[in-house]
């Protein structure tokens, strides 16, 4: 690997020696002689075992819970039900001021997604956990669902979630997150060409080899010490202390390996409720998530829906490009306004178009709440643009890199959302990638920079 | 619940305990014996981190049952190296940079152990076919085909 420091006039002067050197994993001796510790790979004498009751049904009214059966089943120690959580209805966002809360840790006279969580059983044994949580009855009354973005949005559809009272998010800016550069609609007006296209993805599930969870160990001074595999530590410490109403200094998070997150680690999901057990109970317990509950119940990455929009002159410029984008967050918000936001930032790509106007929904669904994966709120996006691109450049004739070069940001350029583009590097990215994957361009582009303008 | 007692040498270690009847032998390492280098991904038998040398064997610890290992030889990736000393595949593992989470590598060096045991200078698709049964969702599944073949060349030169 070789290093081209004479590209950016600003580097620093002195040489770096680790770019393109192998240097050994810190943690790989651990990986292959199996010592690494995962939260696992702990065992405590007297340790319960934590099993949740889920709900059957996408949509319904909980009109009564009986876990007398359960209670009796030999070797279960303790059942929680929502009455037991001291801040049952959170959400993880509010630690930045993302509100309203609007999610449940146990399910309380509603359950708005197949899966939700309703009743905590804790036992001696896995299986006697299990077993009991079959015993518990929960009386459901079935309501309507939604599972569909677009029919989730039009009038009179059921409302997923009463915390917010409409089907989207409503952020300060309104029902969804909102750029506006330049006259978008004079832009079409002037364009050669207007292309609009619709881009959909499913929901992608993580599917880590190491399940979601965590232990619990109750300490000698009132505190609690939670091993977990959160890939957000200190959102999840401070969560739990809301939810718990239990002050962070009682609380010891001990993070370490993670096998294997992707994302789908940054919920604030078993702790809380594991470190409440152990606090009823006095006893260590383990929650972790069966392979089924990892598929089935943790957030997938969101489903998305991209319309976009764009005009586009014969000599290759895109002169307008108007993105509407919809985020499924299913029935709770978790990190879903959020992912929602980055996309109207992202939505113009990395390109220079000189009227962009972009919306994007925060939408709920009777679906399993999604939450981070991977450049969550940027990766479809990305996919949906980079499609349209080449449609675009085959739409007027043009290869489709050098369609790129056209538009592509340089240093200097306004961005939609008027941060002045800095550090931009994209050109000499596909100088690297024209030579590298033999894709010749014209001699103009590769002659270009992204300091110097012209060309 | 009565119990049943076991015995099974583990890593050249002789094993005896007491366990309840229906325990999988990933439970009995992991919870009774303290081998944690099995690490259990599904319960299921799908994604082969609970990967185990049974007699020579690879099979899923998650999926056997620890009372039918009595008498057996049981090797697991915490007792491949010797006084200190990488076993040749741990070692083309840390050299190719074949792990990433980690929680796959044990089950993956058990796999590739049992192949190299049976067929010291393996094909490429003979690697793949070895590794079908592990899952490596980091996705790092080249520089573990490539680890599998620098440890077989390694082991072929040593034996020249």
């Amino acid at each position: 690997m070789e290093l081209r420091k004479s590209y950016f006039a600003d580097q620093r002067k002195d040489d770096l020696h680790e770019i393109g050197q192998p240097r050994p994993r810190s943690d790989s001796p651990g990986h292959v002689t199996g010592k690494t510790t995962y939260f696992a790979d702990r065992n405590f004498p007297g340790m319960l075992h934590l099993k949740m009751v889920r709900s059957p049904h996408h949509h319904a009214r909980i009109r009564s819970i009986d876990t007398s059966e359960a209670e009796k089943h030999p070797g279960v120690v303790k059942v929680l039900t929502a009455k037991d959580v001291p801040h049952n209805v959170y959400t993880i966002l509010i630690l930045i001021q993302i509100g309203p809360e609007d999610e449940t840790v146990l399910a309380d006279g509603k359950v708005r997604w197949k899966g939700e969580a309703a009743v905590a059983v804790l036992a001696e044994t896995e299986r006697a956990a299990q077993e009991a949580a079959a015993k518990v009855k929960v009386d459901y009354e079935v309501l309507p669902a939604v599972f569909d973005m677009d029919e989730a949005l039009k009038p009179g559809a059921p409302i997923v979630n009463e915390y917010h009272g409409r089907n989207y998010y409503l952020y300060d800016s309104g029902e969804c997150r909102k750029v506006r550069f330049g006259d978008v609609e004079a832009g079409f007006a002037g364009a050669d060409h207007v292309l609009e296209q619709t881009y959909q993805s499913s929901p992608i599930e993580h599917a880590p080899t190491e399940t979601t969870g965590c232990i619990v160990a109750p300490e000698g001074n009132d505190r609690f010490t939670c091993y977990t595999n959160t890939q957000a530590m200190f959102f999840t410490l401070d969560n739990t202390s809301i939810i718990l109403q239990m002050p962070g200094n009682k609380l010891h998070f001990v993070g370490g390996t993670v096998g294997g997150g992707f994302g789908g680690k940054v919920d604030v999901i078993v702790e809380p409720i594991a470190i409440l057990g152990a606090k009823l109970t006095g006893r260590p317990v383990c929650f972790i998530y069966s392979r089924e509950e990892e598929m089935q119940i943790s957030s997938p990455r969101a489903a998305e829906k991209v319309v976009i929009k764009d005009g586009v002159m014969n000599d290759g410029r895109i002169v307008a490009r108007k993105v509407t984008g919809y985020t499924d967050a299913g029935a709770y918000s978790r990190h879903s306004p959020y992912g929602a936001q980055k996309g109207a930032g992202h939505y113009p790509g990395p390109y220079t178009i000189p009227n962009v106007w972009i919306d994007t929904y925060c939408v709920y669904t009777n679906r399993t709440p999604s939450s981070a994966m991977r450049g969550f709120g940027v990766t479809i996006g990305d996919f949906a643009l980079e499609v349209q691109m080449d449609k675009l450049a085959r739409l007027i004739g043009m290869d489709p890199l050098e369609f790129r070069f056209i538009n592509a940001y340089r240093d200097g350029d306004m961005k939609a959302h008027r941060q002045p583009t800095e550090g931009a590097a994209l050109i000499e990215c596909m100088q690297e990638a024209s030579r590298a994957a033999n894709w010749p361009v014209a001699e103009k582009f590769m002659a270009m920079s992204s300091y110097a303008k012209g060309a | 619940m009565a119990k049943v007692p076991v015995q099974f040498t583990l890593n050249g270690a002789e094993k005896a305990e007491f366990i309840d009847s229906g325990t999988t032998l990933l439970h009995a390492l992991r919870d009774k014996i303290g081998d944690t280098s099995p690490k259990g991904g599904c319960h299921q038998g799908t994604c082969g981190a609970c990967s185990v040398i049974i007699d020579g064997e690879l099979r899923l610890s998650c999926l056997t049952l620890a009372e039918a290992c009595n008498g057996a030889t049981i090797t697991t990736t915490s007792g491949l190296s010797e006084g200190g000393v990488l076993h040749p595949l741990q070692r083309a593992f840390l050299d190719a940079f074949a792990t990433q989470c980690g929680f796959c590598t044990p089950g993956m060096i058990m796999a590739a152990k049992v192949l190299l045991d049976h067929t010291p200078n393996p094909s490429r698709e003979d690697v793949v076919e070895a590794l079908s049964g592990n899952i490596c969702r980091c996705t790092g599944y080249e520089p573990i085909i490539q680890a599998v073949l620098t440890a077989a060349r390694s082991n072929s030169q040593n034996a020249a």
